[in-house]
Order: structure tokens, then sequence, then C-alpha cells
């Protein structure tokens, strides 16, 4: 009998960091890795009497983001106190958005290269603005039962984008999240940092199982502390395993018990139940009085649209549809950000040939980069200058042969083609020396010709070693169409 | 409308507030007292007017993101009851 199935179901809450200089409700900056406590005021620190006001370059990132999520943007939002007392959250609430979140209702579309499930879309259940919570660190040092906190993060503005529970494995959650963070990359509204916390992400997972009596679901689990996307799959992938067995043991369905919250342990590589909240869940959100709701109009929503750049997915599409890229080679390629596919697309336009264009960046661009940890402009080789190194290749002015050494030359001289030919001595074979060349070959290898004459092409081979002995600059594939004419020509 | 002793006990936990018994039944008593008085509004007809978001009737109300300076560091950590050199101290944060 095959083991009975489950069907998962994963919902994702990520937290970003939006790219602002200040914090979302004062003038603090948001300079990360900056002394504790260097970068807070009395706004972002509670003080009495201190009023916030709401920073305009945050929200308008947030509105970049929904609309390209998206969603619907509501004309009117305003903002609420989420309040729960913690040591690194000085005014003793959260300012957050409660009922009339800025946006909601959208969706991501994600897809896997390899196939591996169908391409679909992602609900967005909501993005909302709040600001972040300070840093408390644990003293084991000093070996005192006391914990630093460090203010410099409070106040930062955040977007949580919250998503339906519609993905239905690990693996779409991965997909989910790159897709995510590579939209947030290319929108340029936060640089999704992980470890320095600027995308950060929980998981709510359950179960399906399909029992004689229908369906029924295990208890919903929010999993936290997951540092990297690989956490993220492999956390959801134990989790799942685990709900499973907890179910089998003791039959709980969704509803049982309440809502638990599990830690991925990285090391141990499992999830861990945390301490329940459960009594401080109450959070009695209620509207910010010191705020000033926001109105958003039509004709601003209109231009966040007309500003708005191409996005990955319109962006894959354009290298599969014009460039011929296959789906995983676009995938790649937009995965590594729009500065890099705009030397490609640059480099394949000027020489007309997409598919060397592509082997060339894929190949030895994009390892050159990863070898010596650069972004593309830094590459040594512009654009212009690799697209007249694959015309030459495709002109046949260039043999393949010796292109690498070309590329290495271009790349550690800072040269260009001509003066990377100049200096390997390398220059285009004259037509009649050429055919010299394998007259010659031919009228000393008597036996090749007769192997040629006898069927086996293959033969050739041997000559055009020789022939690249005679003269390194030769061309290969010409050496061999010459002799094979040659041969042809001659009287049997 | 009264205030019941437990939704005081409740209350007092989410403000992480130790109450003592006497407290509590003082507590119970004025907090409730207090609601009562705020009910009153509840005897308003406000049946056709739209829920309020906001006392002031004004929006859009933003500052550009320009780093203005922060508070030194000695004058933000001048009133913390224990502190270090560079930080807050406060009794140990379990780990979550
Ligand atoms: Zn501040």
């Amino acid at each position: 009998m095959n083991p009975p199935t489950y069907e998962i179901i994963i919902g994702l809450e990520v937290h970003v960091q939006l790219a602002t200089r200040t914090k979302l409700f004062c003038r603090c900056s948001t300079q990360f890795g900056a002394s504790p406590n260097t970068q807070t005021c009395p706004v972002c620190t509670g003080s009495p009497g201190a009023l916030p006001v709401m920073n305009r370059h945050a929200f308008q990132l947030s509105l970049q983001t929904a609309v390209a999520l998206n969603c619907e943007i509501p004309r009117f939002t305003k903002w609420d106190r989420k309040q729960y007392y913690y040591p690194d959250l000085p005014k003793g609430y959260q300012i957050s958005q409660f009922d009339l979140p800025m946006s909601e209702h959208g969706w991501l579309e994600i897809s896997d290269p390899d196939g591996a499930f169908p391409t679909k879309r992602v609900g967005i259940t909501r993005a909302h603005l709040e600001e972040d919570a300070g840093k408390s660190m644990h003293d084991e040092a000093a070996g005192k039962a006391d914990s630093r906190i460090d203010l410099n993060r409070t106040g930062t503005p955040l977007l949580e984008i919250v998503s339906e529970p519609d993905m239905r494995s690990p693996l779409e959650a991965k997909a989910y999240l790159t897709e995510l963070r590579l939209l947030l990359t290319y929108l340029q509204v936060s640089d999704c940092n992980m470890q320095e916390g600027s995308l950060r992400v929980d998981a709510n997972i359950n179960l399906g199982i399909p029992t004689d009596d229908g369906e029924i679901r295990t208890p919903i689990v929010e999993v936290k502390n997951m540092n990297s996307f690989r956490a993220v799959e492999r956390a959801l992938a134990y989790e799942a395993e685990r709900q499973y067995q907890v179910w089998q043991e003791t039959g709980h369905r969704i509803g049982d018990v309440p809502k638990q919250t599990r830690g991925w342990d990285d090391q141990a590589q499992v999830t861990k139940g945390q301490r329940s909240k459960e009594e401080s869940s109450d959070y009695r959100y209620f509207p910010d009085p010191d705020l000033i709701p926001v109105t958003v109009s039509e004709e601003q929503i209109d231009e966040v649209v007309k500003k708005q750049p191409e996005l990955p997915a319109a962006l894959r599409e354009r290298l599969q549809a014009n460039y011929k890229l296959s789906h995983y080679d676009a995938d790649v390629m937009v995965n590594q950000g729009r500065a890099l596919v705009d030397y490609f697309i640059e480099v394949a336009d000027r020489s007309q040939d997409a598919k060397r264009a592509t082997n060339w960046v894929q190949q030895d661009v994009m390892r050159t980069l990863n070898e010596n940890g650069i972004g593309i402009d830094e590459f040594p080789i512009n654009a212009e200058r690799l697209a007249e190194l694959v015309l030459a290749i495709k002109n046949g002015e260039l043999d393949s042969s010796r292109s690498r050494d070309v590329f290495q030359f271009m790349m550690d001289e800072k040269s260009d083609l001509q003066a990377a030919l100049k200096a390997l001595g390398i220059e285009k074979v004259d037509d009649s020396v050429l055919v010299n060349l394998c007259r010659t070959l031919l009228e000393a290898n008597p036996k090749v010709v007769a192997d040629v004459q006898a069927g086996k092409q293959q033969a050739i081979g041997a000559l055009i070693g020789q022939a690249k002995k005679q003269n390194p600059n030769v061309n290969p594939g010409q050496v061999r169409e010459i002799c094979l004419q040659l041969i042809q020509e001659m009287p049997s | 409308m009264s205030l019941s002793r437990q939704e005081v006990e409740k209350v007092a936990l989410l403000a992480r507030l130790q109450l003592s018994e006497e407290e509590l039944t003082t507590m119970t008593t004025q907090l409730g007292q207090i609601l009562e008085y705020v009910d009153q509004l509840s005897e308003l007809d406000t049946e056709g007017v739209e829920p309020m978001a906001h006392a002031i009737d004004m929006s859009n109300v933003f500052a550009e993101d320009e780093v203005k300076p922060s508070l030194d560091r000695e004058d933000a950590l001048a009133n913390a009851p224990k502190r270090d050199d560079e930080c807050y101290r406060v009794p140990a944060v379990l780990g979550d």
C-alpha cells in the first residue's frame, strides 16, 4: 500500500526594509551598522510630546511595490497602534496598519525553470507600512542577567507583504521568495539583504490530509528564524513531515490546539516550539491619533504605473521572444540583475548574434564575475568590445579555438579587440595562403587523401593539427572545408 | 458597563503591570467608572454617520527623506534607569 499523501499549505509573511535614508516617522538615519543608540531621537524613542511625521519617500516606495504586486490601492489609508510591551519597543506600541492597509488583493506569478510545478499566481492578501522595533542583545559575556538594547533600528520603515496560503510545496515557497526579492530589487525599493535584516520571512504552514471522512486540516504552525531562502525550504519540508507525524500520533485538527510558533534551528535542522505568547497576542489596535491619514489619487497611481521599470517577468519574456533564450537561460540572466541583462542585450544587438552573445555572457563573463566577486559595472570588457569579439568569431575572422585567449587578454589588459589580436599575433590568413597551405599538406599526406576518398572524412583531422602547427592563425573549419574541396576536385 | 476583576487582571498583564490584590480592587472600581463615563457617548444616535478615522480633517502630511541630526548618545541614554557605555540595560529578555 502506498503511504497516504498529504497536501502542504503555505502562506508567507515577508518584511522588507524600504530603501529610505531616514526612518518612517522621524529624520534619524537608517544607515546599517552604526554604533548603538547613535541614531535615535525623541520620536523614535517615544518621548512624551514627540510627534511622528510620515516619510514621503517611504510611502512612495510602498506604493510602487503595491502596484508591481498588482494590488488594489484604496483611496484612503491610516495608521494604527499595535500594542505590546517589549524592551525593544520604547513607545509600548508599534505604528502599523490594521483595518485600512495601503494595499490589498494582489498577486505575484511564480514559475519553475525546470517545470517542477506549473506556473501559478500566488495571491497577495495585503501589503502595509509599519515601523521596525529596536534590537535586544543578551549580554552573555558579562555573565549578567541583563539584555542590552540598541534603538537605532526603531522606526525603520518596513513593508509587510502577506501572501495568501497559496503555495503547495517548500519549492513553491522558495520560488515565491526568489521572485519577490527579484521584483523588489528591480524596483529598487529595498536592498533585500537578509544578513542585515532587510528581508525577513515568517511562514504559516499546515497540511490537508485526505481521510475516509474527507480532507482534514492540521493545526497551523508559524515558523520563524529562517535566515536564508534555503533555510525556508528546509524548515518547511521538515515541518510538513513533523506535522504529519504529530497528526498520526494525536489526530489533532485545526482548532483543536492554539496556534503554535516554532523556530527553525539551522544547526540541528529542526523546528523547535517557542514560548507561547498566547496571552500577549491581544494587540488592542486603535487609530494612531498622532498621525494624519493618507489619501491616494487616481493620478498618483497612474504616475507610478507610468514610471514603473520593466519587471523581471516581462524582461524574461522579452529575452525569450526577441533573443531566443530558453526559459532557463532567461531566468539565470534576469536573476543576475538589470545591469547584466542590459550588458547582454547590448552585446546581442551589436553583434546580431544572440546565441553567441548568450554563451559568452553566461559562461565566460558570469564565471569571471563570480570568481572575482564583482558586478558587471566593474567588468573590464565593456559590451561594445565583447560585441566586436563575437562579431569577429561570427564572421570567421577569429578562430573560436583562439577566442578564449583573446578574451583573457582583453580582460587582463583592458584592451580592445584589435590590440589583443595584434599582441597575440593573430591575424586573418589570406585565402590564397590558406589554399596553398592545404595543397601542400594534401600532397605530403596521400594516405589521408585516400582515406577521405574511401569515405573517411574524419581523416582530415590529422591535417588540421599540422596546418595549425605551420600557421597558428588558420581557422580549422576553413582548413577542413578547403581540403575536402581540393580532394573532391582531384581526378579519382 | 462595568469592568470585571478578570478583565483588569488581563489588561494589567498585557501592560506588564504587577498589581497587588488591593490595587486590583481599586483599579477595577476606578477603571469601571471611567468606562461608564465614556459610555455616555453611546447614548448619541450615530445612525448614518460615517465612522471617523481621525479627529482632524486633514490628510497627506509628509516630511522629505532627508537626514537630520539625531540625539547625542549621552543625551539619549541620560534617563535610562540602567545603562552601559552604548546601550540601555534591561532585565534579561528571553530569546524567542
Ligand atoms: Zn528618530
